[in-house]
């Protein structure tokens, strides 16, 4: 929801980064302030997996310039592990698997990082246990997932429930949430984005990656951003994203010519 | 990895580096049928023994250092090794209130108090300092339990008839190389007798300080465990950093007689070297059980994350039919660290079963190798083996190998061999810290996780430490 009041939480200035030298955001401009809804569409390999790893602070690519301020500090100086514990969370587009760490107990140091961030308690083993089973609504997640080690053997979309509940464990102040609906049957995308939504309110933001319209039937963006060869090329409301499902991303192509980048 | 903030990491020094500055009484460099028959008269030897080690001696001089190992180094120098080492303290003292205080301060600092009032509560501890046995806590306490648990000196004064009867009959004189060295000049180390019917009472321990640049460490530890006995013994070890490389070559035997079982842990952190593989323990070590009677039982478990090279492979005989040996080792190397090491299940009685689980961690530019034997007798039917052999790469310039040998003449026998080789990627670091776990917690949590099934067979006490210890070795060497 777009309030007068808002924090600017997010602020994202002509930023440019590479992989292996090879340059992938070429000038990215986005502003993102509580309570607001942003989504980023465009197609395969137009770097919205790219800007999200960049922001969240993954070590293969490289920010070349541009700044990227969060809630009014310099991103880029802090280490990954930090801006997670500040509020930053990154919802995998492919959660990776971590055989033998157990979930229960990387989801209570996790939780624990963070909540040492903002001044709560610790929870030992037994108060965990009790505030994950109240979490664990929120994406329906049967408890037996807790046992198993991180992410090893889940299906795809137990992948992504499992991206949410870290999520509603870790109440991030800025969400990223990298395709969390691709690979979801139409009932889990609806529990998925239901705990999106429950989780969004006026002092969060969340910044939505996806292809497809479908996700946002169920979570209403308040932006709705194309990205193309690396910069955001147009923003609009949600009608943009309607448009895009009929229209297509043929347009982007044109565009792209007329403004001589391939 | 291509992260260079995490490169930047300091490692963290090894902190039981420290030298003890005390008086010793040693002798001159180099090995001579002379040095031998000196050792054994400072200890005032009888016959058998001096025997014992001539006979070894003489056989050693036969022998030719092996070099099957995938481990290389310089050639040792045996003439350059002092063979005996011992701090300059009259004979062993009745009681803990005569030993040097610099000896109890040593201890206490390496984390093993002695003295009554700090000393373990349920552990009993044998600590050996260079040559010799300094002090054996709750002697008295384990004696009314008919528990014999002292130094092998004393061993050999008060219960010769035992030496003599079990001392290389398991690892004979001639079985190796190192083994005879070891024979001909093994100067302490820990003797357990545990008599029939009796489960120990407590955990037996014996920690091992080297505090001599110049000096080869030998101890021999021979652990007894009569009819239906039981007893888990740990040892630990670590040594100061010199620039040079000192030799440690021990000879570990275990007896296991009818229904009786020994549990044999070590946690090894000797002075592994600096980052570019100066100095550092030279690690040769023989170690080996025999399960001699029926449904006898033989669990080793080791987690080795010192010393420059390890060559050790701590080995079950299974004569005893329905006996067990297991195996449960993590060996972690790190810099120019090279380990070798595994185990040899040798089964000879029927049904007998084995496993063997194995944890190989590289990081740095280190090797580590698992080599290990599973051997079927004519006679072993229905016999089982398990083995896991799994292997960590840390960094791209680390390697890691595994040789399993199966030698099977008994056509009735179940042999099944897993194996499996990871690397922690940088994907799965980046998911950990981006859910705000520090680099180095994630990387302990995905070590200790890929330890587990080792860690869980240490004594309660143990299995926190050795999580740390292996955090603490790792420390700067990911990105
Ligand atoms: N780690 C990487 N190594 C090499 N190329 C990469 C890497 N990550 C992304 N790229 C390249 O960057 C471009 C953008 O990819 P990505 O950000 O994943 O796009 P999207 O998420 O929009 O599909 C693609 O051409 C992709 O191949
Ligand atoms: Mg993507």
């Amino acid at each position: 929801m777009i309030r007068p009041d808002a924090e600017l939480l997010l602020d994202i200035t002509d930023l440019h980064a590479s992989v292996e030298d090879q340059p992938i955001l070429k000038g990215v401009n986005l502003q993102v302030r509580s309570g607001e809804i942003h989504a980023v569409m465009g197609r395969n390999g137009s770097g919205k997996s790219t800007l999200s790893k960049v922001l969240a602070g993954h070590p293969a690519y490289r920010v070349t310039s541009g700044t990227v301020l969060y809630r009014g500090e310099n991103l880029f100086e802090l280490e990954a592990e930090e801006r997670a514990r500040l509020g930053v969370f990154l919802g995998f587009q492919y959660p990776v698997e971590i055989p033998g760490v157990s979930n229960l107990e990387f989801l209570r140091v996790a939780t624990n990082a963070r909540r040492l961030k903002r001044n709560l308690e610790e929870l030992d083993t037994f108060d965990f246990e009790d505030h994950v089973q109240e979490r664990l609504k929120v994406v329906q997640m049967d408890p037996a997932f807790l046992e198993r080690s991180v992410n090893e053997g889940f299906s795809g979309g137990e992948k992504k429930r499992n991206e949410i509940l870290q999520m509603a464990l870790l109440e991030p102040v800025v969400a990223i949430l990298d395709e969390t609906d691709s690979g979801l049957d139409i009932d889990a995308l609806r529990i998925v984005a239901g705990g999106v939504n429950q989780l969004a309110n006026a002092d969060n933001a969340t910044l939505l990656i996806t292809h497809y319209q479908r996700l946002l039937d169920e979570i209403t963006p308040d932006y709705v951003h194309v990205m193309a060869s690396g910069r955001i090329l147009r923003t609009g409301g949600r009608e943009l994203a309607l448009e895009l499902e009929q229209t297509g991303y043929d347009w982007v192509d044109k565009e792209l010519a007329a403004q001589g980048v391939a | 990895m291509t992260s260079t903030s995490t490169r930047d990491l300091v490692s963290q020094p090894y902190k039981y580096g420290f030298v003890t500055d005390i008086e010793t009484d040693k002798i001159e460099k180099g090995l001579s049928e002379e040095v031998v028959r000196l050792i054994s008269s400072k200890k005032d030897e009888p016959e058998f023994l001096l025997n014992f080690r001539l006979k070894a001696f003489r056989h050693w001089l036969t022998l030719e250092e092996p070099d099957w190992a995938a481990l290389g180094y310089e050639a040792i120098d045996y003439q350059n090794i002092i063979y005996y080492a011992a701090p300059k303290q009259q004979a062993k003292k009745a009681s803990l209130d005569e030993v040097d205080p610099k000896l109890l301060e040593t201890f206490e600092k390496l984390g093993i108090p002695l003295s009554e009032q700090k000393r373990l509560s349920n552990v009993a501890v044998d600590a050996v300092f260079d040559s010799v046995s300094i002090a054996t806590t709750y002697r008295e306490k384990l004696a009314e339990h008919g528990v014999v648990f002292c130094s092998f000196t004393e061993a050999v004064k008060d219960h010769p008839e035992l030496i003599e009867r079990y001392l290389g009959s398991v690892v004979s004189s001639n079985d190796n190389y190192f083994a005879a060295l070891n024979s001909a000049v093994f100067s302490d180390g820990s003797f357990v007798f545990i008599p029939k019917g009796v489960e120990c009472p407590m955990e037996l321990s014996t920690y091992f300080r080297i505090n001599s640049g110049d000096t080869g460490q030998f101890e021999r530890t021979l652990i007894v465990a009569e009819e239906g006995a039981s007893v888990s013994y740990l040892e630990g070890c670590t040594a100061p950093m010199f620039d040079t490389n000192q030799l440690h070559a021990a000879v570990v035997e275990l007896v296991v007689l009818d229904d009786a079982s020994i549990k044999y842990s070590t946690v090894q952190n000797w002075y592994a070297g600096d980052e570019n593989g100066v100095g550092g323990i030279y690690n040769f070590v023989t170690k080996r059980g025999q399960c001699r009677g029926a449904r006898s039982r033989i669990s080793w478990t080791q987690v080795e994350t010192g010393s420059a090279i390890t060559w050790k492979y701590p080995s079950c005989v299974l004569q005893g039919a329905d006996s067990v040996g297991e195996f449960y080792s993590v060996a972690l190397t790190n810099n120019c660290q090279q380990a070798d090491t595994g185990t040899k299940m040798i089964h000879i009685g029927p049904r007998t079963r084995s496993t063997i689980v194995s944890k190989g961690i590289s990081a740095g530019r280190s090797s580590n190798s698992y080599r290990g034997l599973v051997q079927m007798g004519p006679r072993a039917k229905g016999a089982r083996n398990y083995s896991q052999c799994d292997s960590m790469l840390i960094g791209d310039q680390a390697a890691a190998n595994t040789y399993p040998y199966i030698r099977s003449q008994q056509p009735q026998a179940a042999i099944e061999h897993e194996a499996s080789t990871c690397r922690i990627s940088e994907d799965q670091l980046f998911y950990l810290q981006s859910r705000g776990i520090g680099f180095e917690e994630a990387v302990s949590m995905m070590v200790s996780g890929f330890c587990r099934d080792v860690f869980n067979q240490l004594p309660m006490e143990f299995a926190a430490e050795a999580d740390k210890l292996l955090a603490l070795k790792l420390e700067g060497s990911v990105g």
